[in-house]
């Protein structure tokens, strides 16, 4: 068996929220995550470059997302995978049928880094990525410093061709 | 008890031309034959999205009104976005709730709560810079003026009478045309 080679470090949130500000990014609109507390959250609530909204329950913030893409505003909603569960059905009118540039970060609440989310113990982390694939979402996996080269990209083709996109966050960033 | 038609009638005789409308269901299908513009936003998508829909087109566009036209059994869908848009406080925003106790497009089945529930109270409470409730068209009409010209996030609870469903055309609400020309307006 071959040498794998060192393993790349763990994503960090500083790092994610420079690719997401590249890409555009003024507002993040949020529900609070447990993965993403620490490394990402915490800093965006208190990075003043950002418009942070913090909303009562998932499906709100696809709503504003909409509202605001339509005045030109580019923004990111940064959700647990339960409330994208819980946001089915606004994903799929605004987003899939209504064909908006809707961006979601999604916290895999409990998946063990390398663990690939359809292996992960959890059902509801499981589910997610079959889920989008079901709905034609554009999905990338963020958990090594490698994995942000991805982030931008993928805000920028939602935005492109006004089509949803979801980046999951498949372990807690670090925290600077 | 107001019929909603004369509400809407009422109001689009006093909304500024460049005013955005979110609308939802039968009041968006009534709305649309009243004020036919560009600039009515009736494609909320899911029920209960069209206060979150309007918070972001209210911090997107300051210098425009944005008027939502709700139901009281979508803003039941959605109640959490009351303390949201308090929170962010748009100053453009208006939100009136056609309060008719019923589940309209859907068969006219009651509401939770329906007759007991008090959508102003909630908004108040909730944080709302403003919250009142008609059930006069006399005391709409004269009160509008006033409300169009607050600081928001202005609600405005409408009792009106439940009635049967207006001809409703869901390819046009869902298609990309109306989509289109609602971003064409905007330039």
């Amino acid at each position: 068996m071959s040498d794998p080679g060192p393993a790349a470090d763990p994503v960090l949130g500083a790092s994610i929220i420079r690719a997401v500000k590249s890409a555009g990014i003024a507002t993040v609109i949020t529900v609070p995550d447990i993965t993403t507390s620490d490394g990402l959250l915490r800093p965006i609530s208190n990075d003043g470059s950002l418009r942070h909204i913090t909303v009562c329950k998932e499906d709100e913030g696809i709503g504003i997302s909409a509202g605001l893409s339509y005045a030109g505003k580019r923004s990111l909603i940064l959700i647990q995978n339960t409330g994208f569960l819980d946001s089915i059905n606004a994903i799929r009118a605004v987003g899939v049928e209504y064909e908006m540039p809707i961006c979601l970060m999604v916290g895999l609440l409990g998946k063990q880094a390398g663990e690939a989310p359809t292996e992960a113990r959890n059902y509801g982390v499981r589910i997610v990525e079959p889920i989008l694939d079901a709905m034609g979402i554009a999905r990338a996996l963020i958990e090594t410093e490698n994995d942000v080269a991805l982030i931008a990209p993928a805000i920028e083709a939602a935005y492109k061709t006004s089509r949803p996109t979801a980046l999951l966050i498949g372990q807690s960033p670090g925290a600077e | 008890m107001m019929k909603r038609n004369e509400c809407l009638e009422i109001l689009a005789d006093q909304l500024s031309d460049d005013a955005i409308v979110v609308a939802v269901y039968t009041t968006a299908f009534d709305w649309i034959k009243i004020r036919p513009s560009p600039l009515n936003y009736i494609f909320t998508g899911a029920m209960g999205l069209a206060s979150s829909h309007a918070l972001g087109l209210a911090i997107g566009m300051p210098e425009r009104r944005v008027v939502v036209l709700d139901g009281d059994g979508s803003l039941l869908m959605n109640m959490g976005s009351l303390v949201t848009i308090a929170a962010q406080a748009p100053k453009n925003l208006i939100h009136f709730v056609a309060e008719n106790g019923t589940y309209e497009a859907n068969g006219g089945h009651a509401i939770p709560g329906a007759g007991n529930a008090d959508f102003a109270g909630f908004a108040r409470a909730a944080g709302y810079a403003s919250a009142s409730e008609f059930s006069e068209l006399d005391d709409f009409q004269s009160g509008l003026g006033s409300l169009l010209q607050a600081e928001g996030p202005v609600f405005a609870g409408l009792k009106i009478e439940p009635g049967p469903p207006p001809e409703m055309d869901y390819r046009m609400m869902h298609g990309a045309q109306i989509r289109d020309d609602f971003r064409a307006a905007l330039k």
